[in-house]
């Protein structure tokens, strides 16, 4: 499927009146089985995006469109959080099983389904464990096979391996592009690791500082399937060198206003 | 520097032993001294009855319909308030129609002492069970809806965010989120609303019953007979403790990822 954001804001407005205005006149696409990046610095409004995107918040301006069929079974997007945010009175195996749960799978398919996610992010044998019986990036894996397991069209990813050190990283890194590889899921993710984006990604989508507008689109000049030697290649700096220098003066000025 | 030490333990301050031998003789010994001054009639058996004469007393099961029938009321008043407590504090916490007509309805009521409203339920339903069974009913009914609404409240709101966004829908919600947010709620209720209800059933048969562990303390002090009198406050606290005891079981039950 194919997602069209087209001229969204966002304002956020609290209680007292106060409002923050996160993102400004927003526009990107993702194309079907495409795998875009989000980048910006923190607080420019990506987690927020992403929420609209997943139905979570209405724009204040703007609309969000999905182009194409929906095959019956799928369900259009699942998010991975930031914030992990399993529910902690669920094993590992009834936490993947949620979204199943709520699209009717009867229980020997949800328990199947969700067995061949926990294998697939290395989580067997943890099925019964409780959430804060497991390490952030086990965690975080629980929060991927949950998303993965509804078999979903759009997959939304917010600083997935933020939390994880970077060998796990790295590891998370090559079994989400295999996992790709496979299942063509469009996937929209979120990073401020430049690195990462650009390694991952097919385009990478640079947002500037709150509130967040696009301020450019860097398509990444690298072959699939991706392999780490391709860390050094030309094609790979290049693209990296591009967004370094979108985002240095927005990074300095973001440092300044922060010590001021 | 050349000298070797070895990493202080600063901990001394913190520690707090467990004294288990002092625990089980500060028990006994109290026992024992309570016989002893029987015993040697320094207190008359009248005043203080003695400790092995109320473990007999205890043991002749002479007094078992007193507390079959406490039990009953027990029972059925706190399952009762609890499972309203429990709902209705549910709905008011999730739905904003149900939150408007419920929140100053209790803050009405709740301020009520619900001692106060036995006459009034027996003129509406008798001096029958049902009587005592309201009043222990309605005693735990508010500490279970107000947990239970705070409980929901505090629910976290990136875990609702997380089932929405996986398409859950209302029931779902108060289901699989707001139900297991509330539980440790929920169970300091349950736990505050058995104390309630043990003083409101002894309260409830002490004013109007024939039968019953209130009935029966309040009996055995008119006709002076205080070794039954004693019998009936072991009796009591004994519900206490096992109703306590229950509570804190089920709850591990119920909540198996507090570790
Ligand atoms: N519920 C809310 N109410 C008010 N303001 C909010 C709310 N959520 C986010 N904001 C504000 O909106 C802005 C964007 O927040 P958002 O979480 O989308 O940033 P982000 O790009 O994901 O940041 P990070 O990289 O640190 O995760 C921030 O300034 C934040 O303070
Ligand atoms: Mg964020």
């Amino acid at each position: 499927m194919r997602v069209a954001v087209e001229r969204v804001s966002k304002t956020y407005a609290d209680r007292r009146g106060a409002s923050v205005e996160a993102l400004r006149d927003v526009s990107l696409t993702v194309d079907a089985e495409e795998f875009v990046a989000l980048l910006g610095p923190s607080g420019c409004g990506k987690s927020t995006l992403l929420a609209l995107v997943a139905g979570l918040l209405a724009p204040s301006a703007g609309a969000i469109y999905f182009e194409g069929d929906l095959p019956p079974g799928r369900a259009a997007t699942a998010m991975v959080f930031q914030e992990f945010a399993l529910f902690p009175w669920r094993t590992v195996q009834a936490n993947v099983e949620f979204g199943l749960e709520e699209a009717g799978l009867p229980a020997a398919a949800r328990a199947a389904r969700a067995r061949d996610l926990i294998q697939l992010t290395g989580l067997a044998g943890f099925e019964a464990r409780y959430p804060h019986q497991l390490s952030g990036g086990m965690r975080q894996r629980v929060g991927i096979a949950r998303a993965l397991a509804v078999d979903p069209a759009v997959l939304l990813m917010d600083e997935p391996f933020s939390a994880l050190d970077a060998q796990t990283r790295q590891l998370m890194q090559e079994e989400l592009l295999q996992i790709w590889e496979r299942t063509r899921t469009t996937i929209l993710y979120v990073t401020h690791n430049i690195q990462e984006a650009v390694y991952l990604a097919d385009r990478v989508v640079v947002l500037s500082r709150r509130p967040g507008s696009v301020l450019a689109t860097v398509p990444v000049g690298l072959a699939r399937p991706r392999a780490e030697a391709m860390l050094g290649a030309p094609a790979f700096i290049a693209a990296a060198d591009r967004i370094w220098s979108l985002i240095k003066s927005e990074a300095r000025e973001a440092l300044r206003e922060a010590g001021a | 520097m050349s000298a070797r030490l070895s990493a202080p333990d600063r901990t001394h301050a913190l520690e707090r032993r467990a004294h288990p031998v002092v625990r089980v003789l500060a028990l006994r010994g109290v026992v024992v001294l309570w016989e002893l001054v029987t015993r040697t009639g320094w207190v008359p058996a009248l005043f203080l009855p003695s400790p092995s004469g109320v473990v007999e007393m205890l043991a002749s099961g002479e007094l078992l319909v007193h507390v079959a029938t406490s039990l009953r009321r027990l029972l059925l008043g706190f399952g009762l308030g609890a499972l309203l407590g429990v709902s209705v504090g549910l709905a008011v916490g999730f739905f904003s129609l149900a939150e408007a007509v419920g929140t100053p309805l209790i803050a009405a009521t709740f301020p009520i002492p619900k001692i106060a409203l036995l006459p009034l339920l027996i003129l509406w339903v008798g001096i029958g069970e049902a009587s005592k069974v309201a009043v222990i009913t309605l005693g735990v009914f508010f500490p279970m809806a107000i947990n239970t609404y705070t409980g929901v409240r505090n629910a976290d709101p990136l875990l609702i965010r997380a089932a929405v966004s996986f398409g859950a829908g209302r029931f779902s919600l108060i289901r699989k989120v707001m139900l297991p947010s509330a539980l440790p709620m929920i169970f300091a209720g349950l736990k505050l609303g058995a104390g309630t209800a043990l003083l409101l059933l002894v309260a409830a048969e002490m004013i109007a019953a024939n039968a019953g562990i209130g009935f029966l303390v309040l009996h055995a002090q008119n006709l002076m007979e205080t070794t039954k009198l004693m019998v009936g406050i072991v009796l009591l606290s004994f519900l206490g403790i096992v109703s306590h005891w229950l509570l804190v079981r089920l709850e591990r039950l119920a909540i198996p990822w507090k570790a």
